[in-house]
C-alpha cells in the first residue's frame, strides 16, 4: 500500500459558513496501483486530490481525517498532519502532479530546462541536464525542446513535457488532474498509452481524475466515482463498467461513448448536482435518480460492499440483508 | 529566432524615428499656425511687458525660431530641422542672449538627479512591498499596507510637498526651504553635502506620493499571479516559498510593472514640475515654469521638445525590454 486516506473532510470557509466539498473520503491506493476518481464538475474529486497534496488554497480548507504515505522507504507519513515546511522535502520525490492545462501549469517565462532544473536541484539531482533529456525522450521529446519556452509547443507537447517532469524526482505517486482534456482525442489516446507504458516500467501509483468514465476503464486498475463530495461507488474498474451498482454510475457511464466499442445510445443524467450548501437529508443522488423509493429522501446510505466493491446505495440494502 | 528579434528591434526603431519627425514637425507648425505672424507678435508682447523697446538681436533671435516673415514655410522648416540637428533651439528670450540649448543642459542634470532617483526609489520600494502585500491577499501585511497606499495616494502631491515644506523646512528648519545647493559652497567641499541637504525633501515628498501607486499596482497583478497554477505546481514541486513567490508568482506578476516602469522614467522631464517650483528646484521643470511666466517662446519649445524625445525614447526602452523579459511577445513581433 502507498497510500491510505481516511475520513478526509474539506471546507470550502465563508462568510456564509462553511461548505463541505469534500466530506469523509476514505481510500487505499495499492503500490503501482492506477486509481481513477470520475464525477461531475463540481463533485469535489478535484478538491480531494488537492487536499492529499496539501496544495489546498484559501478559501478552501482540510478540515479533518489522515492520509497516510507508506514510502518504499521509512516509517508511514500523515501528509495531513505535515507543516508546510516538513512537507517541502516529500514534495516531488515522493508525490508529483500532473495538472490539467500545461499551459496554465509551467511558467510562462520559463524555458522548459529551467522549470526542470529547478526542481532536479532542489531534490539533490547533481546533472539537471542530463536527467531533463533522459526524461523528455522518455516521453518522446527531442531533448533539444528543453531550450523552448511552453508556448513555443504544441498542446500535447507541453502535456508531455509536463509529465515529464512529473516523473522527474522518480516519485510514488502521480496525482493527475483531468490531464488529457485540453487535447484532442488521438492524443488523449497517445498520453493514456504512454502513461501506462512509464508506470509498467517505472512503477508509480496513479490517481487519476476525470469526468469521463469511459477513458477511466481503458486505464485505471480501480474507478471511484464522487457525487456531492462523497465516493458513492469503488471497485475494480471493468467490474465498475459493465455492472454499475449506483445508478449515478450508470448513468455517468451513459453520458459518454464508449472509446472502443460502437456508439450505442447516449443517455445524460436528468437535472444538475445539488448546491453543496443545501444537500437534501437523505441520498444525494435522490433528486435525480429514475430509481428512487421510499426510504432514499430520508436516509442517507452508507458506502457498503456489493458484490466486489463498494456502493452507496439503498437498492441493495435488501440484498445485503439476505446475505 | 534570433533573425525574428532583430526584425522585431528594426521595426520598432523605424516606427519611433518616424514618431520622432512628427513630433519635432508639430513643434515647428504650432506656433506658425497662430494667426498673424508670430515672430511680431511676440516681440510686441515683449515690448509690452519691458515698456522698452526690443533690441534688433532680439527680434532677430525670435524671427529665427518663428520664420522669418519674409522666407517661404519650407524654407523655414528646413532651417529649423537643420538647427535642431545641430542642437540648436534658438536663444532664450527671457535670459537674452542665452541659448536655450544651454539652459537646457544646466537644468537637466538636476532633474535626473531628483526625479531619476525618486523613480527608481519609489519602484524599488512600492513593488518590492507590493509582492510581499500580494504573496498573502488579506493577510496581515496586506491589510495595513494596501489601504495606506490607498490613502496616500489620493493625497494631492503639491498639498503633500507643501505640508512637508512648511514642517520640515520653515517649522523645524531641518532642511533647507528651497534651491538644489547652498550658492555659497559652489564647487567647494561641503558643495556635495549642500547638494544631498537639498535633495532630501523633494526627494522624500515624491517617493512618498508615488510608492503607493506602484505598491497598489503590483499588489493586485501579485494576487491574480498567486492563484495561477503554474505558482501551484512551483508549490507542489517542493520548492522553497522564496523561490516561489519570486522566480514564479513576482517574476509573472511584474510584466506590467516594468512597462509602467519604463513610462515613468519618459515621464521624468515633465513630471518634476511642480515639486520643482514648489522646492524651487533649478531643474527642467523650474525652467518651463519660468519660462511660461515669462513668455519664453523659444525656451518653452525647447523644453517640450526634449519632453517628447524622452518620452519616445523611453518608450521605445519599455518596448525593448518587455521583449526581453516575455518571450511570449517575440512570436508576435515577429
Amino acid at each position: 500500500m502507498i497510500l491510505d486516506v481516511k475520513g478526509l473532510d474539506v471546507d470550502y470557509v465563508s462568510a456564509k459558513g462553511a461548505v463541505r466539498a469534500v466530506n469523509d473520503v476514505s481510500f487505499q491506493l495499492r503500490r503501482g496501483e492506477i486509481l481513477g476518481v470520475a464525477g461531475e464538475s463540481g463533485c469535489g474529486k478535484s478538491t480531494l486530490i488537492m487536499a492529499i497534496m496539501r496544495l489546498l488554497r484559501p478559501p478552501a480548507a482540510l478540515t479533518g481525517g489522515e492520509v497516510w504515505l507508506h514510502p518504499r522507504d521509512g516509517e508511514p507519513v500523515d501528509l495531513a498532519a505535515r507543516t508546510d515546511r516538513e512537507l517541502r522535502t516529500l514534495r516531488w520525490r515522493r508525490i508529483a502532479v500532473v495538472l490539467q492545462s500545461a499551459m496554465d501549469a509551467l511558467n510562462p517565462v520559463a524555458r522548459l530546462s529551467a522549470q526542470f532544473a529547478d526542481v532536479l536541484k532542489a531534490h539533490g539531482y547533481r546533472d539537471a541536464g542530463k536527467r531533463t533529456a533522459e526524461l523528455l525522450e522518455m516521453v518522446g521529446i527531442s531533448p533539444d525542446r528543453a531550450r523552448s519556452y511552453p508556448h513555443e509547443m504544441s498542446g500535447g507537447m507541453r502535456q508531455r513535457a509536463m509529465i515529464a517532469l512529473a516523473l522527474a524526482c522518480d516519485p510514488e505517486l502521480v496525482v493527475m488532474d483531468e490531464p488529457t482534456t485540453a487535447v484532442d482525442v488521438v492524443m488523449q489516446r497517445q498520453i493514456l498509452s504512454q502513461i501506462l507504458q512509464l508506470r509498467d516500467r517505472l512503477g508509480f501509483s496513479v490517481v487519476f481524475v476525470t469526468h469521463d468514465l469511459s477513458l477511466l476503464v481503458e486505464l485505471a486498475d480501480r474507478i471511484a466515482v464522487m457525487y456531492a463530495g462523497r465516493i458513492v461507488e469503488i471497485g475494480e474498474a471493468a467490474g465498475i463498467y459493465a455492472d454499475p451498482k449506483h445508478p449515478y454510475t450508470k448513468g455517468l457511464r451513459d453520458s459518454f461513448p464508449p472509446l472502443r466499442a460502437p456508439v450505442t445510445k447516449l443517455s445524460g443524467i436528468p437535472g444538475t448536482p445539488p448546491a453543496l450548501r443545501d444537500l437534501p437529508p437523505g441520498c444525494a443522488f435522490e433528486p435525480r435518480c429514475a430509481r428512487r423509493f421510499g426510504d432514499c429522501a430520508e436516509r442517507r446510505p452508507e458506502l457498503l460492499p456489493v458484490g466486489g466493491g463498494l456502493a452507496a446505495c439503498h437498492l441493495h440494502d435488501r440484498e445485503r440483508a439476505h446475505v | 529566432m534570433k533573425q525574428g528579434k532583430w526584425r522585431f528591434l528594426t521595426r520598432r526603431v523605424g516606427f519611433y524615428l518616424a514618431t520622432a519627425w512628427s513630433a519635432i514637425t508639430l513643434n515647428f507648425l504650432i506656433p506658425r499656425l497662430m494667426p498673424g505672424d508670430p515672430a511680431s507678435v511676440i516681440v510686441r508682447q515683449l515690448q509690452r511687458q519691458s515698456g522698452e523697446s526690443v533690441s534688433p538681436e532680439t527680434v532677430a533671435a525670435i524671427q529665427k525660431l518663428f520664420g522669418d516673415p519674409r522666407a517661404g514655410l519650407l524654407q523655414q522648416y528646413w532651417d529649423y530641422l537643420v538647427s535642431i540637428a545641430r542642437l540648436d533651439f534658438g536663444l532664450s528670450v527671457s535670459r537674452f542672449p542665452t541659448p536655450v540649448g544651454e539652459l537646457l543642459g544646466a537644468g537637466l542634470p538636476w532633474t535626473l538627479l531628483l526625479v531619476g532617483t525618486t523613480t527608481v526609489i519609489a519602484f524599488l520600494l512600492g513593488t518590492g512591498l507590493g509582492i510581499a502585500a500580494g504573496w498573502k491577499p488579506g493577510g496581515r501585511l496586506d491589510g495595513f499596507l494596501s489601504p495606506l497606499s490607498t490613502f496616500l495616494s489620493a493625497l494631492p502631491y503639491f498639498w503633500v510637498a507643501l505640508i512637508a515644506l512648511y514642517v520640515f523646512g520653515l517649522v523645524l528648519g531641518w532642511f533647507p526651504l528651497g534651491g538644489g545647493f547652498d550658492p555659497d559652497l559652489y564647487g567647494g567641499p561641503g558643495f556635495l553635502g549642500s547638494v544631498l541637504e537639498h535633495l532630501v525633501m523633494p526627494a522624500a515628498t515624491i517617493v512618498f506620493s508615488a510608492f503607493g501607486g506602484w505598491l497598489l499596482g503590483m499588489r493586485n497583478m501579485m494576487v491574480t499571479a498567486v492563484s495561477e497554477d503554474y505558482v501551484l505546481l512551483g508549490r507542489a514541486k517542493g520548492l522553497s516559498a522564496g523561490r516561489v513567490m519570486f522566480r514564479y508568482a513576482a517574476r509573472n506578476a511584474l510584466l506590467p510593472s516594468v512597462t509602467g516602469f519604463a513610462m515613468a522614467i519618459g515621464g521624468v522631464l515633465g513630471g518634476a514640475l511642480l515639486t520643482e517650483i514648489v522646492f524651487s528646484y533649478p531643474g527642467i521643470g523650474y525652467l518651463l515654469y519660468d519660462a511660461v511666466s515669462k513668455r519664453d517662446y523659444p525656451l518653452m519649445q525647447g523644453v517640450f521638445l526634449l519632453t517628447t524625445l524622452t518620452v519616445l525614447l523611453a518608450n521605445f526602452v519599455a518596448d525593448s525590454v518587455y521583449v526581453m523579459i516575455d518571450p511570449r511577445t517575440r512570436e508576435a513581433g515577429r
